[in-house]
């Protein structure tokens, strides 16, 4: 991005469904700020959207919140809030931004200010930060937590035994406590209905995800795919919405299809594609665009990205919502999601998505104020490497702090990456000429 | 000729390769970096063409007996001669900046104290560059700032002018000066004039005046056509040619290792700013790299600030190091806590060298850590970058790998500061062959 960029931004393009998608979430904030329904914080990974819909609780999940933020620029001084109040340097960067939000007067990204939660469900996947998140949470708001523990897959594969013990827990714990904190009755035949609808979006969803494996590929599935991730992963799992959305969605990439489209960016279509990657890692939110742009100007293009699976994983063992096993069904919806799973389990998707794919390598973007993503990544890249042949490379960045954002840095190694791929075409090694 | 060029603009200095069409190496030159890298670049191009016309030279002089000290003599007086002429345009310059308003009132006196000043320095150069004589230095910045700063101070107190006057004149023209690359033309005159004076004072050459003086011509004859030049470094996205000449300097160091030493697997480089661990293959190409991120302690510039801290030359660091008795434990990975922790140690009497050579090891220990998340040091192992040219360094790597890593070949080259321009003309002569 030249200096004159930064200082006249050029007019960013978006494809009809984006605009759609933003409608939706401002939908979404005017919803939970309108003071008329029950609100219930809760995580992105494993979240139990349809579960609360059954009760007309609306979803507010404060790693959006700290998302939408950090690309409004608002996060930097959110996050100096937080440290203020005590919190250290190496605390994850979203529980900075949400605890500075609040401390900042609690204000949603469309100008009101949130209302306290009626209740705080902790269905923890995953992540052991989202656990003393809540707990601070708690301290502030005095609301009702309900906890649904995840175990972690450890051995790879969910046992039954995991299973059986998040449905004991929707049981016994967090239906009680909604059907308490909302007054209306659990209703079984109302979340298989929605279930019903979350699986019809989930197939369109997965069809999209496997467009990338065209080539030239219509979409990138990092940069795009946070925004093609987006309804299906937050409050709109379940409803009439997201099917219409991820319909709109696959109309439009049947089209660029048919028109032999490159990947779409917000400087329009990239002109060529030379590089193929998969990515492991959540991008940096605070230089999305600038970041985004390090990859197309080179025409790398992301074909498969595991943060795309971060709220749940569909298609790498097929898995949909099935209303016949409504609670059952939620139960391994948690238990899949990506961070949950071990790290073979994960060195295995991201080695299948390279072949599958036909990827020049995998790419780490690793978050500094996030073990659950970072911890092994390194270990990972080298089994990557091994299983499929194909060179890796490392970058670091973080979430939310801006701080942590080197330009220079980050676009030195790509550089350096795209061109080693280069290398090792030209000598005829393992790298595949894409385009 | 057709010649192929590799400019690695660093963040302390910019260094150029120039290669013929059978990879030969046939010169190399440095400069600081400016601000402006379009003139670091050309500075060390120029710079690379000169050296390459010393090997010609040197070439067509063949094995004469005695032909090894007219060149060393031309070598001398040629950068004399540049010196001098240098030195010519820089107080020219300065007299341009007399005319500026604020120094109406003391401009005869400003003169006439400058051009004292000048005329010393002149003085001086012979002394300068006589045979054997010690330059800290080869930049003429340095050269002329360091005698500038101690001749005007005794001449502005001779003359009851004000020190901070000429220091700001000085100042604002050295940049000028800095920005001016010397064209062919005057290189060639430079060269000539050289070589008369040093065949005045070389004896027992079997080279006759005449024939040294036509060899030198025929070679100043000869073009060096700049068939392909590719650029990297930090400064690389500045360099004024098109972005298929670039190259990454991970990729550059890694064949540059791979061309000074054929048998490399591994490749530290530690710069002004960065510390980065490279594995290339059997044919020089990255496998695999890591280097430091946000924060560039352990690189060069944390030399530098610790030397600035002990207020004793980057220089000397090496050697004052290398009569530790032992190596002080510095915990401190950040420069400006290791500048808190040698205060700290000196305070509670700890020997000066001991404190450095702990603090030698902190920035190796730091350079393990990022070669092993590289994927670790695997037999050759080369060591490249300004910090492989101090022994202290050097020596703590080379314990810290016999720990880690059991008996491995260590190559570290005398030209190793040039390894990344070597990587960028290798990279220029396969653009096009």
């Amino acid at each position: 991005m030249s200096a004159q960029d930064l200082v006249n931004p050029k007019e960013v393009i978006k494809s009809h469904s984006q605009e759609v998608q933003k409608e939706m979430i401002t939908r979404n904030y005017d919803k939970i700020t309108s003071g008329t329904v029950k609100v219930s914080s809760t995580f992105v990974p494993g979240n139990l959207n349809e579960l609360l819909m059954c009760f007309d609780i609306a979803n507010n999940l404060p790693e959006i919140n700290a998302i939408q933020n950090a690309m409004r620029k608002k996060t930097g001084e959110m996050i100096m809030e937080a440290e203020r109040s005590g919190h250290s340097e190496d605390v994850c960067t979203y529980v900075k931004a949400d605890i500075g939000m609040m401390a900042k007067g609690n204000i949603a990204p469309n100008g009101k200010p949130f209302p306290d939660p009626d209740v705080l469900l902790l269905s923890y996947t995953g992540c052991f930060t989202f656990l003393k998140w809540f707990e601070l949470l708690r301290e502030q708001y005095k609301c009702p937590t309900v906890m649904l523990h995840v175990p972690y897959a450890a051995d790879g594969a969910p046992t039954k035994n995991m299973r059986d013990y998040i449905v004991k827990q929707l049981k016994e714990d967090v239906i009680p406590t909604l059907e308490k904190i909302s007054g209306i009755k659990f209703d079984i035949d109302r979340l298989r209905g929605y279930l019903r609808k979350s699986a019809a979006a989930e197939n369109d969803l997965v069809w999209m995800l496997e467009q990338s494996k065209r080539k030239p590929s219509p979409i990138d599935c990092y940069f795009g795919g946070v925004y093609y991730m987006g309804p299906i992963f937050t409050a709109f799992r379940g409803t009439d919405e997201a099917i219409e959305y991820y319909k709109l969605l696959r109309a439009e990439i049947e089209e660029r299809i048919k028109l032999g489209l490159c990947a779409q960016t917000p400087d329009g279509d990239m002109p060529e594609e030379k590089y193929r990657l998969v990515v492991e890692g959540p991008p940096n939110w605070t230089n999305f665009r600038e970041f985004w742009q390090m990859f197309y100007e080179f025409g790398a293009v992301v074909v498969a990205s595991s943060y795309t699976k971060v709220g749940g994983v569909y298609d790498y063992d097929n898995f949909r919502h099935d209303a016949d096993h409504p609670l059952e069904t939620l139960a391994d919806y948690c238990l899949g999601v990506y961070t949950n799973r071990n790290l073979p389990t994960r060195v295995d998707m991201l080695a299948r998505n390279i072949k599958e794919y036909e990827a020049d390598g995998l790419l780490i973007n690793s978050i500094k104020s996030c073990n659950s993503f970072s911890a092994g990544q390194l270990v990972m890249m080298r089994e990557v490497e091994k299983l499929t042949g194909k060179p890796g490379a490392f970058i670091e960045t973080d979430l939310v702090d801006p701080r942590y954002f080197s330009a220079a840095n980050v676009k030195n190694r790509l550089e350096s990456y795209f061109q080693m791929i280069d290398q090792k075409r030209r000598a005829g090694g393992s790298a595949t000429m894409a385009a | 000729m057709r010649t192929f060029i590799g400019i690695d603009l660093g963040s302390t200095t910019t260094k150029a390769v120039l290669m013929d069409e059978t990879r030969t190496v046939l010169g190399r030159g440095i400069t600081n970096s400016r601000s402006n890298y379009d003139v670091a670049a050309r500075v060390s191009k120029q710079e690379a063409k000169i050296s390459a016309r010393f090997t010609l030279f040197n070439q067509a002089l063949g094995t004469k007996g005695g032909s090894d000290r007219l060149l060393a003599d031309l070598e001398r007086n040629f950068r004399l001669e540049q010196f001098l002429s240098e030195l010519k345009q820089l107080e020219e310059t300065c007299d341009i900046y007399l005319d500026n308003p604020r120094f109406t009132d003391m401009k005869t006196s400003l003169k006439e104290a400058l051009s004292t000043v000048f005329r010393r320095i002149e003085g001086e150069a012979a002394g300068i560059y006589a045979p054997g004589a010690d330059r800290k230095s080869d930049f003429f910045r340095d050269i002329a700032g360091s005698r500038f700063m101690n001749i005007a101070e005794t001449v502005a107190k001779e003359a009851k002018i004000s020190f901070d006057a000429m220091l700001n004149i000085y100042d604002k023209s050295i940049i000028d000066i800095e920005s001016l690359v010397s064209s062919d033309e005057v290189v060639s005159l430079q060269l000539l004039n050289g070589l008369t004076r040093a065949l005045k004072e070389v004896s027992g050459v079997e080279v006759s005046e005449t024939d040294a003086q036509n060899a030198l011509r025929k070679i100043l004859d000869i073009e060096l056509e700049e068939t392909y030049v590719v650029g990297t470094g930090y400064g690389r996205v500045r360099l004024p040619f098109p972005k298929e000449h670039i190259r990454s300097e991970i990729l550059c160091h890694g064949m540059g290792a791979h061309m000074m030493f054929p048998g490399t697997r591994t490749v530290l480089d530690i710069g002004g700013q960065d510390t980065k661990g490279i594995q290339i293959d059997e044919n020089g190409i990255v496998a695999n790299f890591q280097m430091n991120d946000r924060c560039a302690a352990g690189c060069g510039r944390y030399l530098g600030y610790i030397a600035d801290e002990m207020k004793i030359g980057l220089h000397e660091l090496g050697p004052i190091a290398m009569k530790a008795t032992k190596a002080t434990k510095i915990n401190s990975t950040c420069t400006v806590f290791a500048g808190a922790e040698l205060r700290d140690r000196l305070a509670l009497g700890e020997s000066r060298a001991d404190i450095l050579a702990g603090l030698h090891r902190a920035i190796m220990l730091r350079a393990m850590s990022i070669l092993s998340r590289s994927g670790g040091v695997n037999d050759q192992f080369t060591f490249t970058g300004g910090v492989a040219k101090n022994e202290s360094a050097v020596n703590e790597l080379r314990k810290l790998i016999k720990e880690n890593y059991g008996d491995i070949t260590i190559n570290i080259s005398d030209e190793s500061i040039y390894t990344g321009a070597l990587g960028g003309a290798s990279f220029a002569h396969r653009a096009v062959n």
